[in-house]
């Protein structure tokens, strides 16, 4: 992608994020406008399988095997969910899961300000290159290096383990590369004065640059904890044990298990959505900024 | 010793040692877990291993081999056809969409994030609920299809409807990505444009035509090559959702890949398949761009 596609996107992605924080019209004095007739059914498209998830988590097995479906519950059977939890280890691997996906979020957040900040302000030797093959690797699909990837994490001791799950996701090119384009846009002025008062870079970068970048630290956080509650394929691969699975492997193994108990399932299922959905609700506007800015969605 | 001591001080805070410095940890991280295995899988594509005995060199043989199979050649046909179904379907969808969404309507907030929702979703929990939807006994999809004299379906456990049951579940979970994006864009039209034809006597749909479209064609263009790009690496839903079946309805170069590598203990031949399943990405990306510069030219 190049740079001015990349700010192009930026661009389009603040006004995405100005939107989702735009008050409803004024002038919508109608209750009903024609729009609402194409409205209406690709919302109710969009939401019914959510819904339909939801009823039947709070279903018993003899109602999920009724036909024709029932879209309303008759019963509201909240121990569905107390009884996931006694069945399969979902705790842990909430635990597991929440682990890992703090310590890459704040692993990306601090490697990649720092990187991040000495890609965009310092000279050093040899910065383009490594710059360039950084960017590099975004281009290669994950596919591509997986099984090497795999090898190099066997050598590390590290499969089976949360470590797997971690350690290679600690920095991300995309994160260098979003705060660098970001670092750049900061007046450069302030950084100069506090240079001239003695400051060191690691004091400018903490005290003056971070503080000013937000926005943009917040939406690398809200993507990379998206990105690393969802994870499916490299979990997948490197862990087998039960106990140090994350939420997303586990539900896969849950589902293999359960397929029959339809109830079960979708209980276990709204569980698993249920930090990523509460994130979405109350980080709305960088969520919208970081899809519009990447496309990093599964 | 003072000026020494000076001089090591000097080296310390000099640009290069700080930037190094700050730049280190990640950028070894991104050698070591990006850069070598870029390489070493080239490396791997020329060799036959198992990853557990020594691996042996076989030159070209693992390309020379891959006209010959039977099972690529079906998933690469797998994956164009899904590819061809998937692409139009979430942009074009994505853009009628974004449109609706883009009007000033009461309770536009609440359909906004209705469309956005399945986006955060993740790919188990969104294969998890359409295995249910898609129920051949007691799912909602062949109820309502029903309803309308259709069906029943068998959806993914049909030979031929698996892999279109994985386009409308993939288009459901996607969509909402692109009409973010068409959303952000639509907002960046300068009013005075819609304004100017309006007075010029466009109806709405000459508007739509002649100032909205021309407008959108870079965004387009991006969203294209992005979801033309994800659909060939299509995994995560074709393994949990059929595991390749029925038979080998819903083989994908990815998930074969997969099975070769980690099933199969075919790591050198499993490489040469991701090598030239990239090159076909690369390939259709710059066409893409090539063909889409000139048409957004044009219309721009």
């Amino acid at each position: 992608m190049s740079e001015i596609e990349t700010i192009d996107l930026a661009a389009r992605a603040d006004e995405a994020a100005r939107m989702m924080r735009e008050e409803e019209p004024k002038s919508s004095r109608f209750l009903f406008s024609s729009w609402h007739l194409v409205l209406i059914p690709i919302a109710v498209v969009m939401v019914i399988p959510l819904v339909w998830m939801l009823v039947t988590s709070l279903q018993t097995l003899e109602e999920t095997r009724h036909y024709p479906p029932t879209l309303v519950p008759t019963s509201l059977e909240f121990h569905n969910y107390t009884d996931v939890l006694k069945q399969a280890p979902f705790s842990r691997w909430f635990v597991n899961t929440l682990v890992v996906t703090i310590v890459v979020v704040a692993g990306n957040l601090l490697f990649c300000s720092l990187a991040g900040y000495a890609f965009a302000r310092i000279k050093f030797f040899g910065r383009e290159v490594v710059f360039v093959l950084i960017l590099a690797t975004l281009m290669i699909p994950f596919q591509v290096v997986i099984i090497p990837t795999f090898l190099i994490v066997k050598r590390f001791g590290l499969i089976d383990t949360l470590g797997a799950l971690i350690l290679p996701n600690l920095a991300s090119a995309f994160g260098i590369f979003m705060l660098r384009q970001f670092f750049r846009t900061l007046p450069i002025e302030l950084e100069e004065a506090a240079r001239i008062d003695g400051a060191s870079r690691l004091g400018i970068l903490f005290k003056i640059v971070l503080p000013l970048s937000g926005p943009a630290l917040a939406t690398l956080a809200v993507i990379m904890f998206m990105w690393t509650w969802n994870d499916f394929l490299w979990p997948l691969i490197t862990i087998y044990s039960p106990q140090n699975m994350t939420i997303q492997l586990g539900l896969a193994t849950f589902q293999g298990a359960h397929q029959t108990n339809t109830n079960l399932l979708m209980a276990a299922n709204v569980m698993s959505m249920i930090p990523v959905l509460l994130l979405f609700f109350f980080a709305q506007r960088y969520f919208v900024r970081g899809i519009a800015t990447t496309g990093l969605k599964g | 010793m003072a000026t020494r001591g000076a001089s090591v001080r000097r080296v310390m805070t000099s640009d290069h040692a700080v930037g190094w410095a700050f730049a280190s940890p990640a950028v070894l991280l991104i050698i070591v877990f990006g850069l070598i295995p870029i390489v070493w899988s080239a490396l791997l594509s020329f060799q036959k291993t198992n990853l557990l005995s020594p691996a042996h060199w076989v030159g070209l043989a693992n390309y020379r081999a891959l006209p010959k199979d039977p099972y690529f050649e079906q998933s690469m046909v797998h994956s164009a056809i899904y590819t061809v179904l998937f692409v139009p379907f979430s942009v074009a969808g994505g853009l009628l969409t974004a449109i609706a969404l883009n009007r000033p309507v009461r309770g536009i907030r609440i359909y906004r994030t209705a469309v956005f929702v399945p986006v955060v979703v993740s790919t188990i929990a969104t294969v998890i609920i359409f295995l249910w939807v898609f129920d051949p006994n007691f799912g909602l999809a062949n109820w309502l299809l029903g309803k309308v004299g259709l069906g029943p379906f068998a959806f993914f456990t049909s030979s031929n409807g698996a892999l279109y049951s994985i386009v409308a579940m993939t288009v459901w979970g996607w969509i909402g990505f692109n009409v973010i994006v068409y959303l952000a864009a639509l907002q960046g039209i300068p009013r005075e444009l819609v304004e100017a034809a309006e007075i010029d006597g466009a109806g709405t749909l000459g508007i739509f035509r002649n100032v909205t479209l021309p407008l959108l064609g870079p965004v387009t263009l991006f969203l294209v090559v992005w979801s033309s790009i994800n659909a060939l690496q299509l995994f995560d839903e074709v393994y949990l959702a059929t595991n390749g079946g029925p038979g080998t309805a819903t083989y994908v170069p990815v998930f074969y890949l997969y099975k070769l590598a980690f099933q199969q203990a075919e790591a050198g031949y499993a490489a040469a398949i991701a090598y030239v399943l990239f090159a076909v990405i690369l390939v259709l990306t710059v066409v893409q761009l090539l063909v889409g510069r000139r048409m957004v030219h044009y219309s721009g």
